[in-house]
């Protein structure tokens, strides 16, 4: 479904991407991890239209959508939420989560309704008529997603949503993500919570100084010498053998 | 309960003029017709975030459009009136494609459009066709066909005519999506993009309608005091008085401008009375302008989102 190939993005002398490429395939969760500073959000703000890559290609369903801007790769039926979140602060959950349901309708009430079904589908049902500036960390977080889902795409990429969650946030949030992908979006996640991770996606890039250095299941990323070097320095993998 | 009040305030409004002497009548006009302007800077100013300081640019092109046509080259004003307002959308079009097309947000939005009302005000003063600093007079001839009133009350229904459709609009945008898609991008454009929005025309577009509705307020301007000049039509005072009725009165709100303009018409009515009841002000004058600087900071320190909050009281927090 997604394609990305070699895709390279460098701010003055950083390479922060560099010739990364990653599959993604309809029905699929897929997990991008990698240390801090690995290129992680660059690469997702690249593929969502942030960033215009400085090479490389990035196919959505066998269209070329290198370099279009977001609301043209939000038409083809991608959508991005944030690390830091941004919520629309002065106006209410329900308000919030229209503006995402209008790109599909130009509707009010069918705008109002479908961004109640979305805001039931991840547990705001009962903050609706909150502002978006009263919400906590999780609240926020379940916001950015319940937005992105009412633009009903059919491919999500999600940046760090556990971030900052207690676990139990995160286990509400992980059944959410089960349920959104039930519901035949595709999902790929950056992720910092190792165990979401290992419980949600089938499969997992790593990402390290821009470059993908492995992908597999998570349990083979976990024994992989590379992955683990890239995360606790050179030479831990031999340490960790022994 | 509301409607209720609305109606009774749309009643009060349509029989004033045959109740008050004509001095009032056209305080009233005042009222309506700054808050019409106001509504025009709010609908990009407050909706959608995008803060003008040169909101005389739309004004003066407006008023000078309408003048041409009608002193120069001999149109009726009324159909004028039209191409002015089209004038003013496609100003509007042209600085939002300019600044958004170059990135410009926020204060540096602020400072361009100010560069532009300047920019447009110089120009006026030195080409021909709008005959300089001169100003264009034009000739009295006081028919309504000619969209010149014997009376304050043709004016006063009229400039209540364009605020209730200013109200209209700002209504709509309430109940939109276009309106929904400005509130996400002042609110913030990287989420707006996000979210599928194309920030860029959304912009364009709001300051097209933003630049006709102001010009349209220009045209009357111009047929009701029947002489502009370049610093009236494109002055800082006039970007002013429409950014300021609407921070008074509540930006992004419907009634913001409205209430903004009633507040700040009335200072300005009683502080010019006031000279002639307290001789020692004599010499403080303009005095509403004190008043005025004095209310902003406290709207600013206290009030942040104007009196429309008192009225009605917002979500946030």
């Amino acid at each position: 479904m997604l394609e990305v190939r070699d895709l390279s993005k460098a701010f003055g002398g950083l390479k922060a991407v560099d010739h990364a490429s990653l599959d993604v395939r309809a029905g699929e969760i897929v997990g991008l991890i990698g240390p801090n500073g690995a290129g992680k959000t660059t690469l997702f703000a690249a593929i969502a239209g942030f960033h215009k890559p400085d090479a490389g290609r990035i196919t959505l369903d066998g269209h070329d959508i290198t370099g279009r801007p977001p609301h043209r790769i939000c038409a083809a039926g991608m959508v991005r939420t944030f690390q830091i979140t941004q919520p629309f602060a002065r106006i209410s959950v329900r308000e919030n989560i229209m503006v995402g349901a209008y790109f599909r309708t130009a509707d009010r009430h069918e705008a109002a309704n479908l961004a109640e079904a979305v805001a039931t589908q991840v547990g705001m049902g009962n903050q609706l008529d909150r502002p978006g500036s009263d919400l906590t960390v999780a609240g926020r977080k379940r916001l950015e997603l319940a937005r992105a889902l009412a633009t009903r795409p059919a491919l999500l990429l999600l940046d760090e949503v556990m971030a900052g969650l207690n676990p139990t946030e995160i286990s509400e949030i992980v059944e959410v993500i089960r349920e959104v992908r039930k519901a035949g979006v595709t999902i790929l996640l950056i992720e910092h919570v190792m165990q979401a991770v290992t419980s949600l996606a089938e499969r997992v890039y790593v990402l390290n100084q821009g470059r993908m250095i492995a992908e597999g299941t998570p349990a083979a990323i976990a024994e992989d010498p590379q992955v683990i070097e890239a995360y606790l320095g050179h030479g831990a993998a031999k340490v960790m053998r022994a | 309960m509301r409607n209720l009040a609305l109606a009774a305030a749309l009643l009060a409004a349509l029989i004033y003029p045959l109740l008050v002497p004509n001095y009032l009548i056209t305080v009233g006009m005042l009222m309506f017709f700054t808050a019409f302007l106001g509504q025009s800077w709010n609908v990009a100013g407050g909706f959608a975030g995008q803060t003008s300081f040169g909101h005389a640019v739309f004004f003066g092109v407006g008023a000078y459009t309408s003048t041409i046509l009608h002193v120069s080259h001999g149109w009726n004003p009324w159909l004028a009136w039209p191409v002015a307002t089209a004038m003013g959308g496609l100003v509007g079009a042209g600085i939002a494609f300019l600044s958004f097309r170059a990135g410009l947000r926020g204060s540096y939005f602020a400072l361009i459009t100010l560069a532009f009302a300047e920019v447009f005000r110089i120009v006026a003063n030195s080409a021909t066709f709008t005959r300089g600093g001169l100003g264009m007079l034009i000739k009295a001839d006081s028919r309504l066909e000619n969209f010149q009133f014997t009376t304050p009350i043709a004016p006063y229904y009229l400039a209540l005519a364009l605020c209730l459709v200013s109200l209209g609009i700002a209504w709509r945008l309430t109940r939109g999506r276009f309106g929904a898609r400005l509130v996400a991008i002042r609110e913030n454009e990287d989420a707006a993009r996000a979210l599928g929005i194309d920030v860029f025309a959304e912009k364009v577009k709001v300051l097209t309608l933003s630049g006709a509705m102001c010009a349209a307020g220009g045209t009357f301007y111009a047929q009701k005091y029947l002489y502009i000049d370049p610093s009236i039509a494109f002055g800082i005072d006039k970007s002013v008085e429409m950014l300021l009725v609407t921070m008074v009165g509540g930006a992004g709100t419907i009634f913001g401008p409205l209430i903004g303009s009633i507040v700040l018409t009335a200072i300005n009515e009683l502080t010019r009375n006031a000279a002639s009841v307290f001789p020692a002000l004599k010499n403080v004058q303009p005095l509403s302008l004190i008043v005025y600087g004095a209310m902003l900071i406290l709207i600013v320190a206290r009030l942040p989102d104007g009196f429309a909050s008192l009225l009605w009281r917002r979500r946030h927090a």
